[in-house]
């Protein structure tokens, strides 16, 4: 997993606690967040109920995880395969366009061009892997949308690529599969449903604002879905895989809902 | 079960009441929480108060409340239009009354004699409470699904109104509660009225 060496020691639980979302991929190892995360859980949410001993905290924990599970059931069935995301004027983005990810400005990787390969594997009949060039042969189109972020605030930005359901058909993939994987440069991870993969509006995005899309929005290539919140459009994509069996996601793991959805 | 004429509030208005009080708590404390994690205005709630340790924690809190909150909600709507107990508690409507009351009870001189009938400020602040939950439950669905409701997006003013909107009905949601809270305080026959029936 992602190591970086902290610039704060881990004693300074404060300040953690603070920033826990942005701050804790920066400062702590995957197995020592998971354990934070578990005891901030049970700090702030459940102390109430498991500190009078009536519940166990793991219980609720379980509880709160089956609910999200059966809201990613939900969201499924309010997707709507062929809604629009609104789309806005060119005068409408954002500027500068937030950048956002589980680490900071100063640690955003750069992935060279030459000698970028995109993986295509599982459920594919074509797993050749593909250069930018053989991306950007492909008919391309921009969209202006809403990026809504988890956290809340959202920021309109212009985004060009292939629409991802072109490039999943040009594969060959299995369309009847459940699940599309992303893995990244930056080590995130995440995975979509299939009906949102092959979206009108969802696009394997090469450009921002009509330039190739530079290293804070994830160059080489992002998948943008203005129908899902933002920690579901993964950056810096290297392999893409068609599967059946769930593979989750880096905040998804750890207790973001899985759908995610907009 | 005794004489149900008895009864000041009926077994179904109790058991809402307290339902819907646990999934008002919830939202609330874990919508702070996910408000901390991006503050338009210039305050945050402190994260001792906040529900969900984080905002994931908070997030799964508020999603799985949001079922309780709107499922109870509903039941509690259709029985009291079904059962006219609607019409018969809260209405008839006058501002004129509702003047008298208020200022009836800002000299402290508003009786609480009969507590199965509604006094004007009474039905104005459930009746607003009831709208004001219903608005909340609307800003909500933006939030959560602004692609899938487009209408009611576009008619509560766009995502990042829908923000603010959702923001001020939890501010008044606290605002009722708190006075809520003071009244009950100050008649606590209205506490064991609504726990016991009577």
């Amino acid at each position: 997993m992602f190591k970086k060496p902290s610039r704060q020691p881990l004693a300074n639980g404060d300040l953690l606690l603070k920033d826990a979302l942005k701050d804790m991929g920066r400062h702590l190892d995957q197995p020592m967040r998971r354990a934070f995360l578990q005891r901030t859980l049970s700090l702030g949410g459940l102390s109430m109920l498991s500190g009078c001993g009536i519940v166990e905290e793991s219980d609720v924990e379980n509880a709160l995880m089956k609910i999200s599970r059966f809201n990613d059931k939900a969201q499924a069935f309010l997707f709507d395969p062929n809604r629009l995301a609104p789309t806005y004027p060119d005068s409408m983005i954002t500027h500068p366009f937030p950048f956002n990810a589980y680490y900071g400005e100063d640690e955003i990787r750069e992935v060279e061009e030459e000698g970028y390969r995109l993986e295509v594997t599982g459920l594919v009949a074509d797993k050749r892997a593909w250069t930018l060039a053989e991306l950007r042969a492909m008919p391309q189109t921009d969209q202006v949308t809403r990026h809504i972020c988890v956290e809340g605030w959202s920021a309109i930005g212009k985004w060009g690529g292939v629409p991802f359901a072109s490039f999943l058909r040009r594969v060959g993939a299995d369309l009847s599969a459940k699940y599309v994987g992303f893995k990244c440069a930056d080590d995130y991870y995440t995975s979509i449903d299939m009906p949102t993969a092959l979206h009108p509006q969802t696009l394997l995005t090469l450009t921002y604002d009509g330039q190739p899309l530079p290293p804070r929005y994830g160059f080489p290539m992002k998948l943008r879905m203005p129908t899902k919140l933002g920690y579901k459009n993964p950056k810096h994509i290297q392999a893409i895989f068609v599967t059946n069996n769930y593979p989750g996601g880096y905040w998804e793991d750890q207790g973001y809902n899985w759908f995610g959805g907009s | 079960m005794a004489n149900t004429t008895d009864l000041i509030h009926p077994r179904w208005v109790r058991i809402t009441h307290w339902v819907n009080a646990v999934a008002v708590v919830i939202m609330a404390m874990s919508g702070w929480r996910i408000y901390n994690a991006s503050p338009f205005f210039p305050f945050a709630p402190p994260g001792q108060i906040t529900l969900g340790g984080w905002l994931g924690g908070a997030i799964q809190w508020h999603f799985a409340a949001m079922w309780l909150l709107v499922g109870n909600g509903l039941l509690y709507l259709a029985c009291n239009i079904i059962s006219g107990r609607l019409w018969r508690k809260f209405f008839p409507w006058s501002p004129r009354a509702f003047l008298a009351d208020v200022l009836a009870a800002l000299k402290g001189k508003l009786a609480h004699a009969d507590l199965s009938h509604y006094n004007m400020v009474q039905r104005a602040a459930y009746l607003f409470v009831m709208v004001d939950l219903v608005l909340l439950v609307l800003t909500g669905l933006v939030l959560w699904k602004s692609v899938q409701f487009p209408l009611l997006r576009e008619l509560l003013g766009g995502y990042e109104v829908a923000r603010r909107e959702h923001f001020l009905a939890m501010a008044a949601l606290v605002a009722f509660f708190v006075v809520h809270i003071v009244m009950v305080a100050l008649v606590p026959r209205t506490l064991l009225a609504m726990i016991r029936g009577r």
